[in-house]
C-alpha cells in the first residue's frame, strides 16, 4: 500500500453491510490511490457491486467509513446524499447493466453529465432563459469538452444519434466518456469490460490508462476478464463472500492460494 | 380462414351479448315514483350485429391475402347504411359510422400494403417519420399559424361564437403546455393538474372580491399561489414512484376540490362566487358602455363604437399571449440544463443521481414552473367566466387536459395543439354529438394508447446539435438506415 | 358507548364493501403492476346490473326473498366478470411491455368510456332501489332510546365478505390458477418459460377481481339503496387506498385496508364532518404513500441499481 504522508485518494474502512439477515460485505477496508488503477475481483455474489452502491450513495453503509479526500478536503461518503457524492465529492460511477438517457442524443447525454457546472453558469436558469452570453459560452465549452471525450471513445461520428440506437459495445464506451464529463477525482466502473468482444477490451484497457495517465485520476474497476485486469491494474482486492481474502499487485495476488481457492473451489489444495 | 374469421367474430359477437344485454338490453326507468325495467332488445340485436360485422371485417382485412376490397365494400355499405337507414338510437347509427369507417380504413391500409401486412415496428416508424416531417413543418408553420391566430380577430367570418371557441381551444392548448411540462418533460403522469387551475381561479376571484384587486396584479399572485401549492404538494409526492405519483396527485386535487366545495365562508361552498370582475385594459381603460366614476371606457379611448365583442377579442388575446409564453418558455427550457435534466429524469433517475442531479429540486421545479402556468390558466378562466364553482375543476377536467398532452404525443408542443384541435375543437363543432362527447373521449384513449402508446406526434428532437444540421426528417432517415 | 359500538358495526360492513374491491386492485397491481383505473366502473356496473336484476326477477315473480338474492349475485358475477375480462383484452393486453404509462392511461380512458356508456345507457338520474331485506335486530337501547342495531343485511355481507375472502385465499393458496399467479407475480417472463398461460393467469385474474367487484356493487345496491353512474369513481379510489393501505398485492392487506377504510370514515363521519370525510379516506392515503409505501402488510422493495 502507498505509504505517502497524504492520505490516500479513498479509504474504504470496515465497510460492512447487511441487508436483513444477509450480510453483503463484511468489514471490508482498502484503499484507492490517485493516479492509479485499483480492481475489486472477485466471484459472483462476492458483494462488489454492493461496495459500489455503497460508495456512490445508492445503500447507506450498515456500519464503517467511507473518505474521499483530495488535498486539504475531505468527504464522508457514507454520511452524503447520493447526488451530493456525483456533485461535491466528485465520484463518477458507470452501471453493470448500461443506464444511458436512451431517448436523448449521445451528445445530450455527455451534456447532461455536465449539469452541475451549467446548471451554476445560467444562474439556475434565469440567465439562460435570457440567453445571456455567459452562459452561451459555457454551453459553448461544455459540447467542447463533449467533443473531446467522444473523440477519445470514438464516438464523434454519431453525436446527434438518439443513444439507445448505438451498439452494446458504443454505449458502454459512452457510458465512461458520460461519467468523465463530471471531471470525476474518483471513477468508478462496474464491469466496463462485460459483453465486450477481445478487441474492445484491449480498446477500452487502452482508455482506462490514457484516463489513469493523462487525466490523473483515481479508477476503481470491478471486471471479471482477467486479462483487462493484470494487465492494468496497480492493485487489486480480491473479495469472496463479502470479506476482503487478499489484496496486492496483479502478479502477487494471482498466486494467492486463498485466490486460487475462491475461484476454483477447496479441491486445490 | 373464412370459417376461423367467422368462428372469431361470433365470439365476439357473443361477448357483446353478454356485456350489453343488462345494460343495453333492460333499461331502468323510472315511472310514477318506481323503478321499472323497459326492454330495448333491437338495441343489442343491433349492436352485436355490428360487433360481429366488424370483428369479421378487422380480421378478413387484415389477413395476409384477405379479401380487402370486399372488405372496403361491405364497410362502406355499412357506413352508408348509418346515414340512411333508420336505427333505434343516435348512439347506434355513430357507431356504425364510425366502425364502417374504421374497418373500412384498416381495408385500406392493407391494400396499400399489399405486399404483406405491416408489421407494427415498420407502422411505429411510418408513424414516426410523419412526427418528424410535422415537426420539420412546424417551423414554417409555427410562425405562420401564430399569425393567424394574431389576425383571427380581425378577420370579416370572426364572429362572436368564432373567437369564444379560439379562446376555449387557447385555454386548452395554453394548459396542455403547462402540463407537458409535468409529463411530456419530467415524464411525471400528473393526474391532478386541475388544482393548480382551481388554486388560480380562486386566489383571482378572492382576491379581487375581498380587497378589490385588479386582473393584471392578481395575474402574477395566481401564479404564485399555485406554484407555492405545486412546491407544498411536491414536497411530500416527489419521491413517489410513477403510478403511486399519479395516484396521489388525483387525491390532492380531489382534496382541493372538497375542501372549495365545503369551506362554505371562506369559498362560498357549492355556490360558487360571482361577479367576478373582467380584466381591465391594461388599468388604462374599462370595457363597459357607462364606465364607472373616474374610469374612461375602452371604445372611448380609441374612439370607437362600443360593442360588447371589443372585450371578447381582448380577452382572446391575453390567452394567445400567455400560451405562446408557455410555449416558448418551453422550447427555450428544453435547451437549459433545467429543461435536460427533466428529460434526463424521465429517461433513468439513478444514472442522474449518479451525475450529481438533485431528482427532488429538479421535479420540484417542473411542479412549481407548471403550476404557475396553471394558475395564470385559471385566473384567466375566472375573469373570462365571470363566475365559478368547484363544479368546474373536477377530475374529468384533469382528464381532458391530460388526454391533450397524452394524444398528442408527449413532450410534442405542435401535438398539444393537433390534440387539442380534436379533443376539444371537434365535439365544439359538432355540438348534436355533445352527449357522445365523453364517451368518444373516453374510448379515444384508448385506441390511440393500443395504436400508439407515445401518442400521435410523439417524435423528439435533440436540443443540442453536434453536426448542423440536416432536417430531422433526414435523421430519421439515417437512424433507421444505420439502426 | 352505545354510539360507537353502531358505528364500529356501520364502519365493518362498509370496510367489507371496500376490501372486495380493493381485492381487484391488489391482484391486478401484484400480477401486472398497474392500477387497474376502470375497477371501480365494474363495481358501479355491479351495481346497475344487480339493480335490474333485482327488477326483472320482481316482473318475472320470483320474490321469495334469499333465492332473489342469490340469483342476482350470481347473475352480476356472471356479467361483470365478462366485462372484466373483456377490458382486460381489449385495453390492456396489448399495452403488455409498452412503456410504463401507457396502460395506466389506457385505463383511464377506459373508466371514461364506461362511466358515460352506463350514463348513456342507463340514464344520469339516481336510481332509487327500495330495501330488499329491511329487518334488523337490536343488540342494545340506551335509556334515552338510542339503538344499537344490526341489519340482517349487515350480517349477510359480513358473512358473505368472510366466505368470499375465505374461499378466495383457499384459492390462491392450493390451486394450479393459484400457483400460476404467484408464479406470474414474482416473474412474469420466468413463469413463462416454464409453461405458465401468462395471458390466461392475468385474464382469470381479472375476471376474479371483477365478480368480486360486481358483488360487492350488489351489495352496496341493497345497502344504501340508491345508486348512478358515478359511484365507481370514489368507490374505486377508496378502494384503492385500502389496498395501498394494507400493501398492494397482499390480499388479507387489502380486507385489513378495507376496513381500516370502512372504519375511519364511518367514525369521521360519525364524530367530525360528513364533508371531509373522503378528505379523511385520500389524506389517509397520501400519508401511507409517503411513510410506509409498502402498506401494512406488505414486502418492502429494495431500488434496485
Amino acid at each position: 500500500m502507498t505509504t505517502d504522508a497524504a492520505p490516500a485518494l479513498l479509504e474504504v474502512e470496515h465497510l460492512t453491510q447487511r441487508f436483513g439477515g444477509l450480510v453483503a460485505v463484511s468489514d471490508v477496508s482498502f484503499w484507492a490511490c490517485d493516479r492509479k488503477i485499483t480492481a475489486i475481483i472477485g466471484p459472483n455474489g462476492a458483494g462488489k457491486t454492493t461496495v459500489f452502491n455503497c460508495l456512490t450513495g445508492f445503500y447507506t453503509p450498515s456500519e464503517g467509513r467511507l473518505c474521499l479526500n483530495s488535498g486539504d478536503s475531505h468527504w464522508l461518503l457514507e454520511r452524503m446524499e447520493p447526488y451530493r457524492i456525483a456533485a461535491a465529492a466528485r465520484v463518477a460511477r458507470t452501471f453493470q447493466n448500461v443506464r444511458l438517457f436512451s431517448g436523448m442524443s449521445v451528445l445530450e447525454n455527455l451534456i447532461v453529465a455536465q449539469h452541475v457546472k451549467l446548471m451554476g453558469a445560467s444562474w439556475f436558469t434565469v440567465a439562460g432563459l435570457f440567453g445571456l452570453p455567459g452562459y452561451r459560452k459555457a454551453e459553448r465549452e461544455a459540447v467542447e469538452l463533449a467533443r473531446y471525450w467522444l473523440d477519445r471513445v470514438g464516438l464523434v461520428g454519431v453525436a446527434d444519434w438518439q443513444a439507445g440506437n448505438l451498439p452494446y459495445g458504443a454505449q458502454r464506451r459512452l457510458e465512461i466518456a458520460r461519467a468523465m464529463c463530471t471531471d470525476p477525482r474518483l471513477l468508478c466502473l462496474d464491469e466496463p469490460a462485460a459483453g465486450l468482444n477481445p478487441r474492445e477490451s484491449a480498446d477500452l484497457a487502452d482508455l482506462l490508462t490514457f484516463i489513469r495517465d493523462q487525466h490523473r485520476i483515481g479508477i476503481l474497476l470491478i471486471e471479471h476478464d482477467m486479462s483487462v485486469v493484470m494487465k492494468i491494474s496497480d492493485h487489486v482486492v480480491v473479495l469472496d463472500y463479502g470479506r476482503k481474502i487478499s489484496e496486492g499487485p496483479p502478479a502477487q495476488v494471482r498466486n494467492d492460494p486463498a485466490v486460487i481457492r475462491a475461484y476454483l473451489g477447496e479441491e486445490e489444495e | 380462414m373464412l370459417r376461423s374469421a367467422l368462428r372469431d367474430a361470433a365470439l365476439a359477437a357473443m361477448v357483446a351479448l353478454l356485456l350489453t344485454m343488462p345494460l343495453i338490453g333492460l333499461r331502468t326507468v323510472e315511472s310514477n315514483s318506481r323503478l321499472v325495467v323497459e326492454p330495448h332488445f333491437i338495441d343489442v340485436a343491433v349492436t352485436v350485429a355490428l360487433v360481429f360485422l366488424g370483428r369479421l371485417g378487422l380480421t378478413l382485412a387484415g389477413a395476409a391475402k384477405g379479401p380487402a376490397w370486399s372488405v372496403l365494400a361491405a364497410a362502406l355499405t355499412v357506413v352508408g347504411s348509418g346515414w340512411l337507414l333508420p336505427f333505434p338510437t343516435q348512439a347506434l347509427r355513430w357507431l356504425a359510422v364510425a366502425g364502417g369507417i374504421l374497418v373500412g380504413l384498416r381495408a385500406l391500409v392493407a391494400l396499400r400494403a399489399r405486399h404483406g401486412t405491416l408489421t407494427e415496428a415498420e407502422r411505429d416508424r411510418r408513424m414516426d417519420r410523419i412526427g418528424a416531417r410535422l415537426q420539420d413543418a412546424s417551423r414554417l408553420i409555427g410562425p405562420v399559424a401564430v399569425i393567424f391566430a394574431l389576425l383571427l380577430p380581425l378577420l370579416p367570418f370572426a364572429d362572436r361564437a368564432l373567437i369564444d371557441l379560439g379562446i376555449l381551444l387557447l385555454t386548452y392548448i395554453m394548459l396542455g403546455w403547462g402540463l407537458n411540462i409535468v409529463v411530456g418533460l419530467a415524464g411525471m403522469l400528473d393526474l391532478g393538474y386541475v388544482a393548480f387551475y382551481a388554486v388560480g381561479a380562486y386566489s383571482y376571484a378572492l382576491l379581487a372580491q375581498t380587497f378589490g384587486f385588479g386582473f393584471w396584479l392578481c395575474l402574477p399572485l395566481a401564479g404564485l399561489f399555485a406554484s407555492i401549492y405545486g412546491l407544498m404538494l411536491g414536497f411530500p409526492v416527489l419521491r413517489l414512484r410513477g403510478d403511486y405519483f399519479a395516484i396521489v396527485t388525483l387525491a390532492f386535487a380531489e382534496i382541493v376540490r372538497i375542501v372549495l366545495l365545503n369551506w362554505a365562508w371562506f369559498t362560498n361552498g357549492p355556490i360558487g362566487i360571482s361577479g367576478i370582475p373582467r380584466p381591465s385594459f391594461f388599468g388604462l381603460a374599462v370595457f363597459a358602455k357607462n364606465p364607472p366614476e373616474g374610469a374612461i371606457a375602452f371604445h372611448k379611448l380609441f374612439g370607437l363604437e362600443f360593442a360588447q365583442i371589443h372585450r371578447i377579442i381582448f380577452l382572446y388575446y391575453i390567452i394567445l399571449a400567455l400560451s405562446l409564453v408557455v410555449n416558448f418558455f418551453t422550447l427555450r427550457i428544453r435547451r437549459l440544463p433545467l429543461g435536460r435534466a427533466w428529460e434526463a429524469l424521465r429517461e433513468d433517475e439513478i444514472a442522474c443521481t449518479a451525475l450529481g442531479i438533485n431528482r427532488t429540486t429538479i421535479r420540484l421545479a417542473a411542479f412549481a414552473i407548471a403550476g404557475m402556468f396553471g394558475g395564470f390558466a385559471g385566473a384567466f378562466f375566472a375573469t373570462r367566466q365571470g363566475f365559478i364553482s368547484p363544479e368546474s375543476f373536477s377530475f374529468i377536467e384533469s382528464a381532458i387536459i391530460l388526454a391533450v398532452v397524452v394524444l398528442g404525443g408527449m413532450g410534442s408542443q405542435v401535438g398539444v395543439v393537433v390534440a387539442a384541435l380534436l379533443v376539444v375543437g371537434l365535439p365544439e363543432a359538432f355540438r348534436e354529438l355533445a352527449q357522445y362527447r365523453m364517451l368518444a373521449f373516453g374510448a379515444g384513449m384508448v385506441v390511440i394508447m393500443l395504436w400508439r402508446p407515445r401518442g400521435l406526434l410523439a417524435h423528439r428532437e435533440p436540443t443540442i446539435l453536434m453536426h448542423p444540421r440536416r432536417s430531422a426528417c433526414q435523421q430519421q432517415a439515417d437512424t433507421e438506415a444505420r439502426g | 358507548m352505545e354510539y360507537f359500538l353502531q358505528q364500529l358495526i356501520n364502519g365493518v360492513t362498509l370496510g367489507a364493501i371496500y376490501g372486495l374491491v380493493a381485492i381487484g386492485y391488489t391482484m391486478v397491481y401484484g400480477i401486472i403492476g398497474m392500477i387497474n383505473f376502470a375497477h371501480g366502473e365494474i363495481y358501479m356496473i355491479g351495481a346497475f346490473i344487480s339493480v335490474i336484476s333485482f327488477l326483472v326477477l320482481g316482473a318475472v315473480g320470483i320474490t321469495w326473498v334469499p333465492l332473489a338474492v342469490v340469483i342476482v349475485l350470481l347473475v352480476t358475477m356472471l356479467f361483470t366478470a365478462v366485462y372484466g375480462w373483456t377490458i382486460e383484452r381489449i385495453a390492456y393486453r396489448p399495452l403488455r411491455g409498452s412503456f410504463r404509462l401507457a396502460p395506466l392511461i389506457s385505463a383511464i380512458g377506459m373508466s371514461i368510456f364506461l362511466q358515460n356508456y352506463v350514463q348513456l345507457v342507463q340514464g344520469a338520474r339516481v336510481k332509487p332501489v327500495p330495501p330488499v331485506i329491511p329487518q334488523v335486530i337490536v343488540l342494545m337501547e340506551r335509556a334515552d332510546g338510542f339503538k344499537v342495531a344490526i341489519s340482517y343485511l349487515q350480517i349477510i355481507i359480513i358473512v358473505l365478505t368472510i366466505v368470499l375472502m375465505a374461499g378466495f385465499t383457499l384459492i390462491i393458496q392450493h390451486t394450479a390458477l393459484g400457483r400460476a399467479q404467484r408464479a406470474c407475480e414474482q416473474d412474469m417472463k420466468m413463469a413463462g418459460l416454464l409453461g405458465v398461460d401468462v395471458d390466461r393467469t392475468i385474464s382469470q385474474t381479472f375476471v376474479i377481481g371483477a365478480a368480486l367487484a360486481g358483488v360487492a356493487g350488489v351489495m352496496v345496491t341493497m345497502y344504501y339503496g340508491v345508486i348512478d353512474f358515478y359511484i365507481g369513481f370514489i368507490a374505486g379510489i377508496k378502494a384503492f387506498t385500502a389496498a395501498v393501505l394494507g400493501g398492494i398485492g397482499s390480499l388479507p392487506g387489502a380486507m385489513l385496508g378495507g376496513l381500516t377504510i370502512g372504519l375511519i370514515e364511518a367514525f369521521w363521519s360519525a364524530y367530525f364532518t360528513v364533508e371531509y370525510k373522503d378528505v379523511a379516506t385520500f389524506g389517509i392515503l397520501v400519508l401511507v404513500l409517503i411513510f410506509r409505501p409498502t402498506g401494512l402488510l406488505g414486502r418492502p422493495e429494495i431500488e434496485k441499481v
